[in-house]
């Protein structure tokens, strides 16, 4: 079989399509996303992209319960959303097999928290597999399936950033077709009304997890490799357990691979070879709770950080109190992630950093608005929060602007707008409708009609924000900077509930990309210039503009610079030109 | 086959949009080629935009971190004079080497006057550093027609410090890019290596 470079996401997506998989669902979100755009190149697989997790778990389990091994694919805050169908199914349990795809973010490279997606699976009785690198990403997911099976359980295979995005090599089997299963109406088992689920819920506690913790016990997945007695052993799991072999390569490891629930005898040999054990997880001290609730003496998160990444350097830091010799770190600058040049949002902030009213924020590459220049975001909290949250502060009595993506107007944006209008409310909406998911890598959402694969209809935006009832509506051109700060100081000023469209194409995109084609790149006449008692250009938060350390004078650097003009707009002393 | 290579660490790193994956991706294929383990991590996501971008690369016999440890890694390509800086703690103390593309990209930050951007990034890399080369390659690449190879360039430049065959860099490359771009990504390349060996 040939060998393969695969990420953590690709060997999943290869992992689960070798075992048979059909159909799967997710709604996109680093560091999961790749999953389902793996799947959506295999012919067999019906793969698409859902308007939220919650949907795409119901999608992806409804397959499940018809017959089909199916998968569900997200980031740890998707579960958040996905949660209540997460809970109840764990009762209901599967017919062909269902996998539940969780990508962790500890560290946070791209999220707003770093919560601990097997704390859910324990509190749900859902099992948890959690592959340390993408060879253990193939193997697992394909035993997920097995497992879902054989105890009727959905399956969680938890991922974390390093496992889901680094590559290691895999190498590739062939696909085996699983027949469909037939479907059976069964009402005690799949209609969760109390009479019912009193009844499956018992069947969970008292039939199915005694027999998932045996069969824990049997599991290949786990590994205890031997070591000095002497020495600190380790109970790992995950990419933890490659920091502890690169740190301690001759201590003893129990390594967990269904890390809930645990194999309780293999433990107990562990326990009585090695008396001290440290527990190395990455995110919350899940396992390190559960072995002392076994009644065992371990080290943990008593020493090593609660809140952050693992890497070998910590583990070497906080164990054993020492650093490798490094030369000393210096000082780089900062350098956060900003609007690309030609973004369509720059108008918006522009407009936003200018009125001054407080700002109810959402999540999506719009989130860096918060940055300076801008600083025009009071609040990021979750997906969708924006609208329900500036409907709070104009109950509090202060007038607020709510700003929110389109695919996060679908994901979450849509019940905040009902909820709004409904309710009475006179908040200002501002859809960006940039006609892509951006921030996770360009996917599609329901506004764009493009799906995953093939086929697809478009839901209009703007015809859906006047079915609900807004009655101001307006669509602006962002890069349009003077209507756009009218348009938004118009809808804030309307009795009555407001909804502006904020209607441009990402630049990162064909159609967005397009528009600049034939544009000329810019470029700031020195002469004209006044610099730095000016600096109005500078407002529009482009990265092409940098300013002249020795005259202060801002100039367009023209590789980074698209031709969108927006700065032009800005500029008191029509200083600003495109290049001929 | 290839005479035993011991476990290697590099990483690769610039400003999101230069091509870093894309190189990390070709070394670590290259490594995968000659028979080695090999592991990659990167961050994807939100360093894109503009952000710091990087990815380690790690090969040898047996590999077991995807992240490279500080005061471990024996080669640092950066492809950008600050993102050479972020990354100079993780260099082994000596024998290692630096490849440094000729390129500034002053961030937000600095430009509204919130951070200043280091000076004399090459004297301290030359302190650090058992081996500095800096190539011009955005000069190359537009030479060669096209800025976006400018990582090509540098990853030529970085494929002299590798313990691995030119004709298998250039399989891989063969192998990665699309017919279209390819000729100008070998001549990149090759330009790259020649760089490498006339500077000192
Ligand atoms: C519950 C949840 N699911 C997924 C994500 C990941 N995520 C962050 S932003 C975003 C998409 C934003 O798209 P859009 O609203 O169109 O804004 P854009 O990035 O295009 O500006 C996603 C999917 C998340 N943070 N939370």
């Amino acid at each position: 079989m040939a060998r393969r470079l695969l990420s953590g996401n690709e060997a999943l997506a290869y992992g689960a399509w070798a075992a048979g998989l059909k159909v799967a669902a997710a709604y996109p979100g680093t560091p999961s996303t790749e999953v389902l755009e793996t799947l959506a190149r295999f012919p067999e697989v019906r793969a698409e992209w859902s308007t939220n997790e919650k949907v795409a778990y119901e999608v992806a389990y409804g397959a499940a319960l018809g017959g089909v091994r199916s998968l569900v694919a997200m980031k740890h805050v998707g579960l958040n959303v996905a949660a209540d169908p997460f809970f109840s199914s764990a009762y209901a349990g599967v017919n062909a097999g269902f996998v539940v795809i969780v990508a962790d973010d500890p560290g946070m490279h791209s999220s707003q928290n770093e919560q601990d997606s097997r704390r859910h699976a324990k509190a749900a009785r859902v099992p948890v597999l959690e592959p340390s690198d993408p060879a253990e990403a193939y193997l697992f997911v394909q035993r997920a399936f097995e497992i879902s099976e054989r105890f009727d359980l959905p399956v969680m295979v938890r991922m974390t950033t390093r496992v889901s995005h680094g590559k290691g090599v895999v190498e590739p089997g062939k696909r085996r077709e699983v027949p469909p299963r037939e479907y059976r109406k069964d009402m005690q088992k799949y209609v969760m009304v109390p009479a019912n689920a009193r009844v499956r819920h018992r069947i969970l506690e008292e039939e199915k997890l005694p027999a998932l913790r045996r069969f824990s016990d049997t599991l290949d997945l786990h590994r205890l490799e031997p070591g000095d007695p002497e020495k600190l052993a380790f109970v790992t799991s995950g990419v933890a357990y490659h920091y502890v072999r690169e740190v301690f390569p001759d201590h003893a490891v129990l390594k967990l691979g269904l890390s809930w629930p645990l194999p309780e005898r293999l433990l107990e040999e562990f326990f009585g070879t090695y008396p001290r054990v440290m527990v190395v997880e990455e995110g919350d001290p899940v396992i390190e709770e559960e072995l002392k609730a076994l009644g065992y003496s371990v080290e943990g998160k008593n020493r090593l950080p609660r809140y952050g990444e693992l890497d070998p350097s910590v583990l070497r830091a906080r164990i054993l109190g020492s650093e490798l010799p490094h030369p000393e770190p210096r000082k780089a600058v900062s350098r956060p992630p900003a609007l690309c040049p030609g973004c369509p949002y720059t108008g918006v902030f522009w407009s936003l950093s200018l009125l001054k009213k407080p700002v109810m924020g959402d999540i999506g590459c719009y989130t860096l608005g918060a940055l300076p220049p801008f600083q025009a975001m009071d609040t990021t909290i979750d997906m969708g929060a924006s609208i329900p949250m500036a409907f709070g502060m104009e109950k509090a009595g202060r007038q607020a602007v709510a700003v929110i993506g389109d695919s996060t107007f679908f994901h979450s944006g849509v019940a905040g707008l009902i909820d709004l209008v409904y309710n009475g409310g006179h908040s200002t909406v501002i859809i960006l409708e940039n006609d892509t998911t951006g921030m996770t890598g360009h996917q599609g959402h329901p506004g764009t009609g493009k799906t995953l694969q093939n086929g697809g209809r478009r839901v209009d935006i703007e015809q859906l924000v006047r079915a609900i009832g807004v009655e101001h509506v307006q669509v602006v051109d962002p890069h349009d900077l003077k209507a756009t700060k009218r348009a938004i100081s118009e809808a804030i000023r309307h009795e009555g509930p407001s909804v502006v469209i904020a209607r441009r194409p990402c630049v990162l995109i064909p159609e967005g990309r397009e528009l600049y084609q034939e544009e000329p790149v810019r470029w700031i006449d020195p002469e004209a210039c006044v610099g730095a008692r000016c600096h109005s250009c500078l407002r529009v938060g482009c990265p092409a503009i940098s300013v002249d350390k020795e005259t202060g004078k801002p100039y367009i650097v023209d590789f980074l610079c698209v031709g969108c003009g927006v700065c032009e707009q800005t500029c008191p002393y029509d200083a600003i030109h495109p290049v001929d | 086959m290839m005479p035993s290579i011991p476990l290697t660490n590099v990483i690769v790193a610039g400003v999101g949009g230069q091509g870093i994956l894309t190189a990390a991706e070709v070394l670590a294929r290259v490594a995968l080629e000659a028979g080695l383990e090999v592991k990659k991590s990167e961050v994807k996501g939100l360093s894109q935009r503009g952000g710091s971008v990087v990815s380690f690369v790690r090969f040898g016999p047996r590999v077991y971190s995807p992240v490279i440890e500080k005061g471990t890694a024996q080669l640092l390509v950066a492809f950008e004079r600050a993102e050479a800086l972020r990354w100079v703690h993780f260099l082994k103390p000596e024998d290692n080497a630096v490849v440094l593309n000729d390129l500034t990209v002053v961030p937000l930050p600095a430009t509204l006057g919130l951070d200043t951007y280091p000076q004399d990034v090459e004297e301290t890399l030359r302190q650090v550093a058992g081996r500095l080369l800096v190539v011009n390659a955005p000069a190359v690449a537009n030479r060669l027609g096209n800025p976006l190879v400018a990582n090509t360039v540098v990853l030529g430049a970085a494929s002299t410090l590798l313990p691995f065959p030119e004709d298998l860099w250039q399989r891989v490359l063969t192998d990665l890019f699309r017919r279209k771009y390819l000729e100008v990504n070998l001549q990149a390349f090759a330009e790259g290596r020649r760089l490498a060996h006339t500077s000192s």
